[in-house]
């Protein structure tokens, strides 16, 4: 293939097979040496009631893991980290940490940037990752069953906690890989080299789960069975559908929605072989729209822009994330509309209109621009789809209380696809993890008082 | 323009800043170095008799590091010089004449005869060296051979060893102190007792600096055994600082001049000891991990603190904290200061609510949004929350004004001074 930067349309092997493997195996929060680490962790005050702790949504004891870094002990500090967040490893790489417990870090005032608290507990929990024996022991057997529904980061910690608890678990899984996003959505400079794949067969190790995978969709009927079948169930199926744009030339070749062009990208083995545009535009302002046009960036797309209807302030993607794109070149083209796409039976480019604030709202401003696009990615968000008729939602999500209980008894839900969550993966682990623990509360009572 | 020029026992320097006898001048290759990098003088690495000792030929060094491992405290298990004692003389006596403008002490440790010492003697002062300094001070291996700090930590055998070196050379004798004793104004006076010209102090603190978890073997390990050693370095510090002071504020030896040694790292230290009495410094740890280069520092620093304080020479400020080391009897009772936290500097990291709820008054409370304060009525002024704050000067001691009542003991200052001798608690002094 003799492609480059700048060969026009959708076309694989714009670069070098070297330049490739070199620009996917560079990690985003590369680990930190025995050295670095110590010096890192030393600059942690052990704070009174810490605020990071209240920063990290599972809550975990982050200045007693740094503390015991420095005593030499990164095995105990990741005992630490997985008390509260089984999936401690994946969290490390892709929390964004910046808006989460780097954020409250007081040395963030102080000066110097806050504690490295990410690529702190990713150091600890390498450690202890790469021992044999899974660190945890499961207490008794309870005789009690729980199905759960998705095998993503909320499924997975919700199957840890059951299973360390004594019950026997069967996770039932769509796709071909379990993981969830943290396989297929996250982007690839955050995790390299499987390490989803081997999370879970690291977290799995403790015994007493089942993980199917390539099921059929559970459906309204498959819930009803499970519920027959199982003494609980966990929802934790993510959001497996994609908004589409409403809009002339939506349905034309090379529109593409960037879940899907992300997944293909993590799940490729030869990525000269994924087409990118020379002009591509993202739409969106999310996390997903920043992964996609970074990885359009790193394929050898030429020009890259994300076109956003708001300001880059009310963008959902933090500023470090932001600024990740930018270095990359990255285009910013904020307050502007798209109006509709254009070309032959393809896309070729793409009208939008500046827009200006009315109040809370955006109106049009009439100016009226075209910018040249072979690939569309939409980033405008994902859905739940196809929920069981029988749970009730809210915001087109599902609707639970407390600690997860959604308005069916025996049924808990957790992670994306519940309603009022953050739409991270730590959020997903914690209300996996929650969830877990109030079936336990529950199937440990009496008959007449459980959820069931 | 501060001159920083020194006179010791009438011995002249260039600055009052001296390598210690140690591994940094035991030979003439480092000695020129460190005098080609500024150095004021040296204390030659320790010399004795013939046949020469030997080390270990495993680790002789241990140490304690913080965060990054900076050095905060080293020991080591070396003995005196191992090299032939006329190696070292005619080393000595080139180096001299190569730098007669540089201070060159000869350390000495012999057996706790006369002979020896008669012996030992002569061929020193043939070199051109400016003076010796008795080791007393050696607290591992020598002491074992009734040497060192075996020494040192006998009066009477201070005071008999320096009298016969007294009578056996014109040259100034300096003393060298042990730390390990209890009360550093006994073997003070005894040097001074024996005609000791001066006293320089401290050697090294015994010690061992860890055990390998492992083995259980002290470190350093010399297969599978270790031996105290001495500790040096930043850490030891406070201790010399405290046992210099001890000398200069006492009567029978105030006037005994003093060599400063202890963890002397940067102009600062230096300047602080010599505050204390000392009439010069001694360097050994800052030299073997900095390298002889931090000389520079350790002048510019010293000058340039000395302008702008206006001071001229080192003998302008030698001394001028002694009178302000008193007895804890004599401390001003009536002097009350409350903590208080700069709201802008405060990070909120509440390591100050930690330390003062669990280990001391329980004088601070948490406000909303993270808001730290001093409940002046609970505050006892001990400092604690100041020394754990990770922000320099974000919590201060405030003195309390003429005519503010302490409202955790309903006094009012009145500005009057009451020390414990005064005390009507004290028994024994109101009867
Ligand atoms: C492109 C992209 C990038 C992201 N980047 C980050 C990031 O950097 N950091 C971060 O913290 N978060 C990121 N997120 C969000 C994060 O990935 C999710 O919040 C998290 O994965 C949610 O976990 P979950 O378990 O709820 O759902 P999911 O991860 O979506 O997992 C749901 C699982 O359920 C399965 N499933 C769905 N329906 C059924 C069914 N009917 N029957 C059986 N199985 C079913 C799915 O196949 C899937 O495996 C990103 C999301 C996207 C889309
Ligand atoms: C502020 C303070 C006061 C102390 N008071 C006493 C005391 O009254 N009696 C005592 O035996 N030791 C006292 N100690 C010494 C401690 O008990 C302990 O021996 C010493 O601090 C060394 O231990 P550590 O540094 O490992 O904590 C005190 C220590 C500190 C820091
Ligand atoms: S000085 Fe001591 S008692 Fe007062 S607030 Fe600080 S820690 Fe508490």
């Amino acid at each position: 293939m003799t492609n480059s930067t700048s060969t026009p349309g959708v076309v694989g092997g714009r670069l070098p097979k070297s330049e490739f493997e070199k620009r996917f195996s560079s990690e985003l929060r590369p680990p930190l040496t025995v050295q670095e680490a110590a010096v890192a962790a030393d600059r942690c005050y052990f704070c009174h009631d810490a605020p990071c702790v209240t920063g990290c949504p599972t809550g975990i004891d982050i200045p007693m893991f740094i503390r015991q870094i420095s005593s030499g002990m990164p095995e105990a500090a990741a005992r630490t980290i997985f008390d509260s967040n089984i999936l401690g490893g994946s969290c490390a790489r892709v929390c964004p940490t910046e808006v989460l417990c780097e954020q409250v870090c007081v040395r963030e005032p102080s000066g110097g940037g806050p504690v490295e608290i990410g690529r702190l507990q990713r150091f600890a929990t390498d450690r202890l990752m790469e021992q044999p024996a899974h660190p945890y022991d499961r207490a008794t057997a309870t005789g009690r069953s729980i199905a759960i529904v998705g095998a993503g980061p909320a499924g997975l910690a919700c199957a840890h906690r059951l299973a360390m608890k004594g019950h026997e678990v069967v996770i039932l899984e769509a796709r071909r890989k379990g993981g969830g996003l943290n396989e297929y959505g996250i982007a690839p400079y955050k995790v390299v080299e499987d390490f989803a794949a081997r999370e879970i067969n690291w977290l799995l190790g403790i015994g007493g789960i089942r993980l199917e995978k390539d099921v059929d969709p559970v459906d309204a009927a498959g819930l009803e069975q499970l519920r027959e079948e199982f003494d609980a169930v966990f929802i934790g199926v993510g959001l497996n559908g994609v908004n589409h744009f409403a809009l002339d030339g939506g349905n034309l070749g090379n529109v593409v929605n960037a879940v899907d062009f992300i997944a293909d990208i993590r799940q490729s083995d030869d990525l000269a072989e994924i087409p990118v545009g020379r002009d591509v535009v993202v739409i969106g302002g999310g996390m997903t729209a920043i992964d996609a046009a970074v990885q359009c960036r790193l394929l050898g797309g030429l020009n890259v822009t994300i076109l956003y209807r708001r300001s880059r302030d009310e963008m959902g993607a933090s500023v470090h994330e932001q600024a990740i794109a930018a270095a990359l070149g990255v285009n910013f083209v904020t307050d502007a509309r798209l109006i509709r796409i254009l070309g032959g039976g393809a896309a070729e480019s793409i009208e939008y209109e500046v827009t200006e604030r009315a109040g809370k709202d955006r109106i049009g401003s009439g100016q009226i621009y075209t910018l040249k696009a072979d690939l569309v990615l939409s980033a405008i968000g994902q859905r739940l789809q196809d929920a069981p008729d029988r749970l009730a939602l809210k915001n087109g999500r599902i609707k639970v209380s407390g600690n997860g209980r959604t308005s069916l008894s025996g049924v808990w839900a957790g992670g994306d696809c519940v309603a009022g969550g953050q739409d991270i993966t730590v959020a997903a682990v914690a209300q996996g993890r929650d969830a877990a623990e109030d079936m336990h509360a529950a199937l440990s009572r009496p008959a007449e008082e459980s959820g069931r | 323009m501060p001159s920083l020029q020194s006179e010791f026992i009438g011995i002249r320097s260039p600055n009052p800043f001296w390598l210690a006898s140690a591994p940094p001048t035991d030979k003439e290759y480092n000695v020129c170095r460190a005098f080609e990098a500024g150095w004021g003088g040296v204390v030659w690495k320790t010399l004795g008799l013939d046949p020469h000792i030997v080390n270990v030929s495993g680790p002789r060094y241990g140490a304690v590091w913080g965060a990054d491992r900076w050095l905060l405290g080293m020991n080591n298990i070396e003995l005196i010089t191992d090299r032939p004692l006329d190696v070292n003389l005619r080393e000595i006596k080139r180096v001299k004449r190569e730098f007669p403008d540089r201070a060159v002490v000869v350390s000495l440790m012999v057996p706790c005869e006369e002979a020896p010492w008669k012996e030992i003697l002569p061929k020193v002062e043939d070199t051109g060296a400016d003076g010796v300094e008795l080791n007393f001070g050696c607290p591992h291996g020598m002491s074992e051979r009734g040497m060192g700090s075996a020494v040192g930590q006998v009066p009477d055998y201070i005071e008999m060893v320096t009298g016969w070196v007294k009578a056996n050379t014109k040259l100034p004798v300096i003393v060298k102190l042990t730390p390990n004793i209890t009360d550093i104004r006994y073997p003070a006076r005894a040097a001074h007792a024996g005609g000791a010209d001066a006293v320089s102090l401290i050697n090294t603190v015994s010690s061992i600096t860890g055990v390998d978890l492992d083995t259980f073997s002290p470190e350093p390990s010399i297969d599978g055994k270790g031996s105290h050693g001495g500790y040096c370095g930043p850490a030891v510090k406070p201790i010399a600082l405290n046992m210099v002071a001890e000398i200069a504020r006492d009567e029978e030896t105030g006037d005994l001049p003093i060599s400063g040694i202890g963890g002397i790292s940067t102009w600062r230290d230096a300047a602080e000891f010599i505050a204390l009495g000392a009439a010069n410094v001694q360097v050994c740890t800052a030299a073997m991990v900095y390298g002889f280069r931090i000389i520079g520092e350790l002048t510019s620093g010293l000058e340039q603190w000395m302008r702008e304080k206006g001071i001229n020479s080192i003998e302008g400020f030698r001394g001028r904290a002694v009178a302000n080391v008193t007895d804890w009897q004599y401390l001003n009772l009536n002097y009350v200061t409350k903590a208080q936290i700069d709201q802008d500097l405060c990070i909120k990291c509440g390591r100050c609510f930690a330390a003062c709820e669990d280990t001391s008054h329980q004088a601070i409370v948490i406000g909303e949004g993270r808001r730290f304060e001093v409940i002046d009525e609970e505050c006892v002024a001990c400092n604690l929350c100041v020394n754990v704050c990770p922000v320099e000067n974000c919590i201060t001691m405030r003195r309390l004004e003429v005519g503010e009542t302490d409202t955790r003991t309903g006094v009012t200052v009145d500005g009057s001074s009451r020390n414990w001798t005064q005390h009507p608690n004290n028994v024994a002094a109101c009867g």
